[in-house]
């Protein structure tokens, strides 16, 4: 058993170096399949990213009347973060308020003549909630719109709650992005399933080549299993090197321009980064696995299959 | 210790019939020639032995063992008990003459120490111990010839089949092939060859079977070449 381990090894590694040509040619075809592999993998990497960062972006304002009293602001507050579904609430007063929109518009002469000409500050206080969850948003707007309408009596506290504005906007953004994100796993899909084919041809290709080898060693008396598995070595070696040489191509490919990765169209690298090359050091063990692993077992599942059809003798 | 039982063989259900009612017998140490013209049934003949192909009727024994009724999981092990030399020498063109044979003996399992041993013993007896690290495009027709002998036996096998082995060879080359399948049956191995070399059988002297159409036709325990 040991004895014929060691013989497969050394026929698979032997088998490697004397047929260089056709390995390189083999191995030139993974990387390019492997490459295709990795793109769809970094693809929808940014997907993900995009989506989250327009989740992260979404919340409820909530202004108050210009005369409102600090305390009944901060009464406000702490109610509303009692609530469970609440994760933040961020407090700007009207001091802060009318310091941004100053900076906003530091360049418009105008609307800072008419602010001077106002003589006191003409914006509210503000809450910017942000939930837990996206589909909590709905009912902390619910929750505030309740407050709102029982505040007939004396001067009321909340100006406006902006959550329905927004939320066409968002509902807009996230079916786009669902959408985008359906079509990217089609194509991933495809394209992955392309890849694979394309290199079980290269090396049911080679192994054609060996046909008249495989019938011979039948013919002299080797056992299948010992006829196929130098193949399958070969096939390893082959994946494994088209493996590690896509890695070392995407470091540079990565430094260099990572929005070459960016699908397209949704992006460009003006609106939202996706941050591709810090995703490939963190995540370097899984596109690791993903890639020489993958390459590896396809190359070797190739190899396996080609093998078995030219067994018949 | 081989016995052909009426086998018939037949291609293109019913049209090309191969091999018709051949039944004889071939006893331990013997060198048995098979002649006959192209397409007579030679090949198909020794097919039937190594269980490449399958009869259409009857049996072939090798001892009480029915050749067609061994699973293919088996065939390889049955396989090590018959040497096989062909006319294209069938070497695999990557490994070297002593890879060449070496690879049988790996098949078959032996141990290293074994290999070493025999391997160059083979490559004596054949001569061609100063062309074992050569790879079968750097060597003859002649070469590789006694290679693929060289491969047949060095599994010390019962019987060595040599389909045509002089075919593709010059006069000299194919004298030294001979010679050395004389010199293997010598020492004890049966030996069953085809072929078309009047020459060759004429200076064996020994059996002869005869074939025309799939059938045998002649059978003389020291024959000639008589078409």
């Amino acid at each position: 058993m040991f004895i014929a381990l060691k013989r497969i090894l050394r026929a698979g590694f032997v088998g490697f170096w004397r047929n260089a040509f056709v390995s390189f040619t083999s191995i030139i075809v993974m990387v390019v399949a492997l490459f295709v592999i990795a793109s769809t993998l970094f693809n929808s990497y940014s997907l993900e990213s995009a989506l989250a960062d327009f989740q992260d972006r979404v919340d409820i304002n909530l202004y108050f009347v210009v005369d409102a009293k600090p305390e009944a602001i901060d009464a406000l507050k702490s109610e509303i973060e009692t609530l469970p579904e609440v994760a933040s609430v961020t407090l700007t007063t009207r001091e802060q308020a009318l310091q941004e929109f100053r900076e906003r518009h530091k360049d418009d002469e105008l609307i800072l003549q008419g602010l001077e000409q106002l003589g006191e500050n003409p914006l509210g206080a503000s809450l910017a909630i942000r939930a837990r969850e996206t589909q909590q948003y709905e009912g902390i707007s619910n929750f505030l719109n309740e407050r709102q309408s029982k505040e007939t009596v004396g001067t009321p506290l909340i100006d406006r709650v902006n959550y329905q504005k927004n939320k066409d906007a968002i509902d807009r953004l996230t079916d786009l992005i669902n959408s985008e994100r359906r079509q990217n796993e089609i194509i991933s899909l495809v394209l992955i399933i392309v890849a694979a084919f394309v290199m079980f041809n290269t090396v049911k290709l080679a192994i054609y080549n060996s046909r008249e080898e495989i019938a011979v060693m039948r013919l002299v008396g080797a056992s299948n299993y010992y006829i196929t598995m130098p193949f399958v070595i070969v096939g390893v070696m082959q994946g494994l090197i088209a493996g590690v040489l896509v890695l070392l191509l995407l470091y540079p490919a990565l430094i260099w321009d990572e929005t070459l990765f960016y699908p397209f169209p949704f992006f460009n690298d003006t609106t939202i980064q996706a941050f591709l090359f810090d995703y490939f050091i963190s995540e370097f063990a899984t596109i690791f696995v993903v890639i020489v692993g993958g390459g590896i077992l396809i190359s070797a599942i190739s190899s396996f299959l080609a093998v078995r059809k030219y067994l018949y003798v | 210790m081989i016995y052909f039982d009426k086998v018939s063989k037949i291609y293109n259900s019913g049209k090309s019939i191969a091999l018709e009612d051949v039944s004889f017998e071939i006893a331990p140490k013997e060198f048995v020639s098979i002649v006959g013209h192209s397409g007579a049934g030679k090949t198909t003949l020794l097919k039937m032995l190594i269980a490449e192909d399958q009869p259409s009727h009857g049996q072939v024994f090798y001892e009480s063992l029915d050749i067609h009724r061994i699973p293919r999981s088996r065939l390889p092990h049955f396989r090590r008990k018959i040497g096989t030399v062909f006319q294209d020498f069938k070497l695999l063109p990557h490994k070297t003459a002593y890879e060449n044979i070496a690879f049988a003996m790996e098949a078959n399992g032996r141990h290293d120490s074994e290999i070493e041993e025999n391997v160059p013993q083979a490559l004596e007896l054949v001569d061609l111990e100063d062309k074992a690290w050569n790879f079968p495009h750097e060597l003859s027709g002649g070469e590789k010839q006694r290679v693929a002998i060289a491969r047949a036996i060095v599994n010390q096998p019962d019987i060595i089949i040599a389909d045509e082995p002089t075919g593709n060879l010059d006069p000299i080359a194919t004298y030294e092939v001979v010679q050395i399948l004389r010199k293997i049956n010598d020492l004890g191995t049966t030996v069953i060859m085809t072929t078309h070399n009047k020459g060759v059988i004429d200076e064996l002297g020994r059996r002869v079977i005869t074939m025309d159409e799939g059938r045998i036709v002649r059978d003389d325990a020291e024959g000639k070449y008589v078409l």
